[in-house]
């Protein structure tokens, strides 16, 4: 007599096919539960979705937008996946990206006014990287110092971060030609990043994104920090008998990941809106949605790109028939929270085998 | 000069006591979900489709009472989808708390897109206990109030004699603290688990509704403004006691009120007032802080096994 003996098994290492069978998977049960909402408000889901992805993904100027969003999502997912590796929860992106657009500010209406273009530049991103990095900072240290929550300061952090540049485009920096609009006047020329001729593209920013998916990938895998950041995330007590310190891992990957953000946040004022104004206007909620990019792309730096690439064009899509719906802006932030919800409940998939196996008779 | 005195601290105390409600319900709800080991981040989201569903239900019926019901009705159903993700799932709860506030976020901004800006005609209004309400200063302070405030005091001491008096709050800190051998005991953990997060997302709906319902009555997207995470904070800051999470949520309430009462005198000091705004969330971080220093000083750490996904044999 032989049986048919099924159980569970627990695995470590989830061959890749599965893991991009389960993303393509938990996409599609999002969007049909999405699908499902939109019905009941009385809109056709069909020709909302085929809508969206013609609109961002098969036109000239489609592409074109949804690489101008794949920028700050690509920095900002970039960041997230140094800080979650070592299981430091950065929920802070959308502030640290407002922090370097501050920061970004004033350098081109203060700080450098009058400088030529190859000064103010390089010191937009570099004040914008410390600005983010700072924000960042405080919160890291707070958790390595007292075990202060990260996740309810970065947050905390970014209500602060909004007030801020609500405070300065209300205040001290309204702009003296906008007519009391709650904006900074217009950033000089030399302050205004470089575009792809034709498009609106930012290339100096996309060029450093770019750049940084390898550099951030051989940071995880090759350097001694790398390996650091790995053993503190799977088990932070195993990390303090190695003898790695705390503080420094906390330090250095919030500075990594605020930085980063800070960078998105340059490339937002100087690349595209030239000013500061409305918090929601320039961070969009791009903080928020890249930790659903970075969770999608399962921390892997190499598989952001196309992950970004994708989101940046559901943006781009949302955008649209947002406006021709006229639905409130933060529907956008249904559309992501189910995809990130169907992927974090989808993954118990890659967490276990079922094995079947037969069993020899009489022993059993 | 002192009767006005009197009168200016009965209303603030009220004030603090009002706001700080829709805080203490949402931190006395994650107390029990914490406590037996599940993590819900999603606070916010939760509260927010409770004020829509309140606000809608209370709008078109016109009896608030409704909204608060249909408001613990929506928010359970929310608690019972978080315990189904994390303890059946085995998900993330970090990353699955996150997710529910964005669908939060999103949903309750386009249940509620008719209402925006729309105000009740009919909130819940303050009610004045007869006799307790003349004592200075505490008769205004404590009782006149909205029936949900009340309804607080005693929601409060019911949950602490729970938790401490009883056996099933035994249980509850038992499956929280190590749940293989409250499983050993004879405890269903998973069971146990299930009914906190359940209750934890009603009462967030719950906290929603004050706010929609009584606190500012009206609709606008984004109506809780943080108080979701400030109430996340609480309960760390509470060390994960009913009775300390109502001493945290009025003094919240009172920041909160402060930041108001404040922008008078300082605009007349020739200071800026609008950075006011940062006021509760740069408190929220120095209650972290402070709560930490007390826990680190009575070495009192969070549930053991909080966000760890129970699985039997593994």
């Amino acid at each position: 007599m032989k049986w048919i003996k099924i159980r569970l098994e627990r695995v470590y290492e989830a061959p890749i096919w599965l893991q991009i069978f389960v993303a393509i998977f938990s996409l599609a049960v999002a969007l049909m539960i999405a699908a499902f909402i939109f019905l009941a408000h009385g809109i056709d889901p069909v020709s909302a979705y085929a809508k969206i992805f013609h609109d961002s993904f098969l036109t000239e100027h489609g592409i074109e937008f949804s690489i101008v969003k794949l920028i700050p999502l690509l920095l900002c997912s970039l960041g997230l996946i140094v800080a979650f590796k070592a299981n430091v929860w950065n929920i802070g992106a959308e502030g640290q990206l407002l922090m370097g657009s501050v920061a970004a500010t004033w350098i081109a209406l203060y700080g450098m006014k009058g400088y030529p273009s190859w000064l103010i530049i390089p010191s937009m991103y570099l004040l914008g990287f410390l600005a983010g990095a700072l924000w960042a900072f405080i919160p890291a240290i707070l958790k390595a110092k007292f075990e202060v929550n990260e996740i309810i300061a970065t947050l905390m952090m970014n209500y602060i971060a909004m007030k801020i540049v609500e405070f300065l485009i209300y205040g001290p920096w309204r702009g003296a030609t906008t007519w009391r609009y709650p904006i900074t006047d217009e950033f000089p020329i030399e302050a205004r990043l470089p575009l792809i001729p034709g498009t609106s593209i930012h290339w100096p920013t996309l060029l450093i994104s770019l750049a940084l998916v390898p550099l951030v990938y051989l940071l995880l895998k090759e350097t001694k920090i790398g390996y650091e950041i790995n053993v503190y995330g799977l088990n932070p007590e195993a990390a303090r008998y190695a003898g790695i310190n705390k503080t420094k891992v906390l330090a250095f990957v919030m500075i990594i990941s605020g930085g980063l953000a800070g960078l998105a946040g340059v490339g937002e004022v100087a690349g595209i809106h030239h000013r500061l104004r409305y918090p929601w206007t320039i961070s969009c909620g791009y903080g928020y949605t890249a930790i659903i990019t970075a969770w999608l792309a399962r921390l892997n730096p190499l598989v952001l790109l196309p992950v970004t690439f994708f989101f940046g064009g559901l943006l781009v899509g949302g955008d649209v028939i947002r406006i021709d719906l006229q639905l409130p802006i933060s529907v956008v932030y249904l559309f992501n929270g189910l995809i990130l919800l169907s992927l974090v409940s989808s993954e118990l998939i890659l967490r276990y085998r079922i094995k079947v196996t037969l069993v020899g008779g009489a022993g059993r | 000069m002192t009767s006005s005195l009197i009168i200016e601290l009965g209303h603030l105390l009220n004030i603090s006591i009002k706001a700080g409600t829709p805080l203490l319900l949402a931190s006395l709800g994650e107390v029990y979900a914490e406590r037996s080991g599940v993590l819900n981040l999603g606070l916010e989201g939760i509260m927010l489709i409770g004020a829509a569903t309140g606000f809608i239900v209370a709008y078109s019926t016109g009896c608030p009472e409704l909204g608060v019901l249909a408001a613990i009705v929506a928010g359970a159903i929310i608690g019972l989808l978080h315990a189904f993700v994390c303890i059946s799932l085995q998900a993330n709860q970090v990353v699955a708390g996150l997710a529910l506030v964005m669908v939060g976020t999103g949903l309750s901004s386009l249940m509620a897109r008719d209402y925006v800006g729309i105000a009740l005609k009919r909130a819940l209004r303050p009610v004045k206990i007869p006799g307790l309400s003349r004592i200075p200063i505490i008769g205004e302070g404590f009782f006149h109030h909205d029936i949900l405030v009340y309804a607080s005091y005693f929601i409060t001491l019911i949950l602490w004699f729970i938790m401490y008096k009883t056996k099933y709050g035994i249980w509850i800190r038992a499956v929280g603290e190590d749940p293989s051998a409250a499983d050993a005991m004879g405890v269903n953990v998973y069971l146990v688990r299930y009914i906190c997060t359940t209750f934890g997302g009603a009462m967030a709906g719950l906290a929603g509704a004050h706010i929609s319902l009584a606190y500012t009555p009206m609709w606008v997207e984004g109506i809780t403004v943080g108080r979701g995470w400030i109430a996340l904070a609480l309960v760390i800051f509470a060390m994960w006691d009913p009775l300390r999470a109502m001493i945290g949520a009025y003094l919240f309430g009172t920041t909160e009120v402060l930041q108001y009462w404040l922008q008078m005198p300082l605009q007349a000091m020739g200071i800026d007032p609008s950075l006011l705004g940062t006021f509760p969330y740069v408190a929220t971080i120095i209650v972290l802080l402070v709560g930490s220093f007390e826990r680190i000083r009575k070495r009192i750490g969070a549930p053991a096994s909080l966000g760890k996904p129970y699985v039997r044999g593994f």
